[in-house]
């Protein structure tokens, strides 16, 4: 199994392009789709924080599902029934890295599958693709 | 239509009198002129009456975004068009930063804001209202960038937002003052900060989060690798590792960069304030507009040890680009990269425009120098080189404590009609070159580029090519010919809204390619047509406004100091703006 790490956000000029790469995955273009985030790091001359889920293995946003609508992936972090979710956002409160995104339109979570196609579309190799035991 | 039109097609009106936002379907725009200066000039033309003064309520800022913005690589721009307070004719600026997205995924194709407020406010945008602020406590701040931090810190939507905003300069109605996104980007021309401080509106932030679905994915991601994969290719490698800096060295060798208030084009500090030697010795990090893989921007960082106390430093970052290095590096004498550094930091602190700034220090100095004026209109002893005292003066033009700076808020061409020295007051139609003396083409480009601005058709390119070849000049038909049909092609990626860094990769097979997959119907053919009638609109409004392209000043200099092509010819260039004047005002009755 493999999952999503920011290998250097030192290195992020702040372009989105992984954001768009995301969100693209359904079909769309923009942000509201995406399950990486990135901002400022408190002005741009400072930088960027790039975030995406981390895949936990115990992960609170699990815990924090009253529905179940979330079920531990196999090499860490979560996979997402959307047909059980409720959208009671407690799983983004849960987060304290504030990984798991927010889909306004469906109201539900959206939740980073690891699949690694922002990674292709990131030009400064900030992100990478790594192999969990 | 092509649902992508309706989607973009929502344009967002402000009324800063009466504190109103409303939003307006304009398919019938968006449909028949794609976006970006396509549609906006047409906003223009409905919204600013002729006469309309350019500091009064009738003015009014369009923010216009196009049907690639978000959607492509370098789709990045955002094109506003409003009067410009520095020549009162209708002007057009673009700016980058997270801007065009912010609108974008606001869910507007337009923004519009008419009137002017009563007491200073900043207004912020998002996908479902307009809410007016109370800008009193960030009216009058020394720094732009503080200005920026405490509306970063104050609203929601870091990541996806655009803080716009202007300085002191803009409060103050410097006609040259810059609006300022995210801290380093500009609508940097013509004086879109003082339109903003005119209407008492400090900051414009737009947050914006929404998705639009795409008719047809596989199309739209055959295309966006194919460009993914251009616009990280050689053609926009030199952006990405010296920025536009990179120009400096060359256009030196070439004898082309204006130096000392273009009384020379070969600067011997060159190398001392080239791409090279500030990537290697201040270059802190690069950063990206939205959607663009090259990551442009250059900021350097600057550490400074206060004079009070020994070990205390402070670190300072600073954007630099070729055409500040021109306007405050070379065309001052200044060689030292540091002070260099600091006095860009002073301008963009300010927010005022460095290239008009650049210029009209230069012409002061050399008006200093010559008697012209003395050291009682300039307060401090304006030397080539000296850029501590050239740091009072930017600071002097904001806060005009002198009838003398007073003028030079006005620009060069302002001050000098006052003072003197016209011959050397280098603008056309009162815009300041921008860094390049490359030839006639650039120069005659200056004269009838809407903008008269070397973007309007990179016409710096044309000579710079025409010197590699040592092939002898068009007929000034020919160069009319070339210079006019590359401003019409460039209407197109304006209207997409393309940054011009990636023109070489949008061609018109690509931007046929890329608005298909978006499910429009347009050929090359039709798009190349769209340009040129988009560039008739344009140079046709600012005709109505009066603009007498054959009465256009060639100030003396430009055509003293050789070029890499010799000599500018006077008559050469009276007869390419003859050949210009024609067409437009032929093209003008045609349709009346």
């Amino acid at each position: 199994m493999k999952r999503l790490v920011v290998v250097d956000s030192n290195r992020c000029v702040g372009c989105d392009l992984c954001v768009y790469a995301c969100t693209n995955r359904y079909g769309h273009i923009g942000i509201s789709k995406s399950a990486i985030h990135v901002r400022s790091a408190g002005g741009v001359e400072r930088g960027f924080v790039v975030i995406v889920c981390r895949a936990c293995k115990d992960p609170p946003c699990a815990r924090a599902c009253p529905v179940n609508a979330l079920t531990l992936r196999q090499g860490g972090g979560v996979v997402l029934n959307p047909s059980k979710c409720i959208g009671c956002g407690f799983c983004v409160n849960a987060c304290d890295i504030g990984a798991v995104m927010w889909d306004s339109e469906f109201m539900k979570p959206v939740i980073c599958t690891h699949c690694g196609y922002c990674v292709t579309f990131c030009p400064h190799n900030v992100l990478s693709l790594e192999e969990v035991g | 239509m092509v649902d992508w039109v309706k989607s973009l097609s929502r344009v967002l009106y402000i009324d800063l009198s009466r504190k109103l936002f409303w939003v307006e379907n304009r398919e019938d725009l968006f449909s028949k002129w794609l976006g970006g200066i396509g549609v906006a000039i047409q906003l223009y033309r409905e919204e600013v009456p002729k006469g309309a003064d350019p500091l009064g309520p009738e003015n009014t800022a369009i923010f216009a975004v196009g049907p690639l913005t978000g959607v492509y690589p370098m789709a990045s721009k955002v094109v506003a068009v409003f009067k410009s307070p520095l020549n009162g004719f209708v002007a057009e600026s673009h700016g980058g930063g997270r801007a065009a997205t912010a609108i974008r995924f606001a869910g507007y194709g337009a923004i519009v804001i008419k009137g002017a407020s009563d007491m200073p406010i900043y207004v912020v945008v998002d996908e479902e209202k307009v809410r007016f602020r109370d800008a009193g406590a960030l009216w009058g701040m020394r720094s732009s960038e503080t200005v920026g931090r405490v509306l970063r810190e104050a609203l929601p939507g870091a990541g996806y937002r655009t803080i716009m905003r202007i300085g002191r300069a803009g409060e103050r109605l410097v006609r040259y003052a810059t609006l300022t996104a995210e801290t380093y980007r500009h609508f940097g021309r013509m004086g879109l900060g003082a339109v903003f401080g005119s209407k008492k509106l400090k900051a414009l932030v737009v947050i914006g989060k929404k998705g639009f679905k795409l008719p047809d994915i596989k199309a739209y991601r055959e295309v966006y690798r194919e460009l993914y994969e251009l616009t990280r290719g050689p053609s926009t490698r030199k952006y990405h590792d010296l920025g536009t800096a990179a120009n400096v060295v060359p256009l030196d060798k070439l004898g082309a960069l204006p130096t000392r208030n273009f009384s020379s084009g070969r600067f011997e500090g060159a190398r001392e304030i080239s791409g090279e030697k500030l990537a290697e010795e201040n270059l802190a990090r690069r950063l990206a507009c939205t959607a663009c893989p090259v990551a442009c921007i250059h900021l350097a960082a600057i550490r400074e040890e206060y004079e009070d106390e020994k070990y205390f430093y402070k670190t300072e970052f600073v954007p630099y680009d070729h055409e500040p290095i021109y306007s405050l590096g070379s065309n001052l004498g200044i060689s030292d990269r540091y002070g260099l550094l600091k006095l860009i930091k002073a301008v963009e602190d300010e927010g005022i425009d460095a290239i008009t700034t650049g210029v009209v220090l230069a012409w002061a100095t050399e008006a200093l120098e010559k008697g012209i004026i003395s050291i009682k209109e300039t307060l401090v002893e304006l030397r080539w080189g000296n850029w501590r005292n050239y740091i009072k003066a930017v600071n002097y033009i904001v806060l005009q404590p002198n009838e003398f700076y007073k003028s030079l808020g006005l620009g060069v061409e302002e001050a000098a009609s006052r003072y003197g020295g016209l011959e050397f007051a280098l603008a056309y139609n009162k815009v300041e070159p921008a860094g390049y003396h490359t030839g006639p083409l650039f120069h005659a480009s200056l004269a009838i580029g809407f903008r008269h601005s070397h973007l309007d058709s990179g016409a710096y390119s044309i000579d710079q090519n025409l010197v590699a070849s040592g092939a002898s000049l068009p007929s000034p038909e020919d160069a009319a010919k070339l210079i006019i049909g590359e401003e019409s092609w460039r209407q197109v990626l304006n209207s997409l809204v393309i940054c011009l860094f990636a023109r070489s990769v949008y061609t018109g097979k690509i931007v046929e390619k890329a608005l298909k997959a978006l499910g429009y119907d347009i050929d090359e053919l039709t798009l190349v047509n769209l340009g040129k009638r988009i560039y008739l609109e344009k140079h046709r409004t600012k005709a109505l406004e009066g603009f007498k392209p054959d009465q256009v000043r060639i100030p003396r200099r430009f055509l003293e100091t050789p070029t890499p092509l010799g000599q500018v010819s006077e008559e050469y260039l009276r007869k390419i703006i003859a050949y210009y004047s024609k067409l437009v005002s032929e093209s003008t009755e045609s349709t009346l």
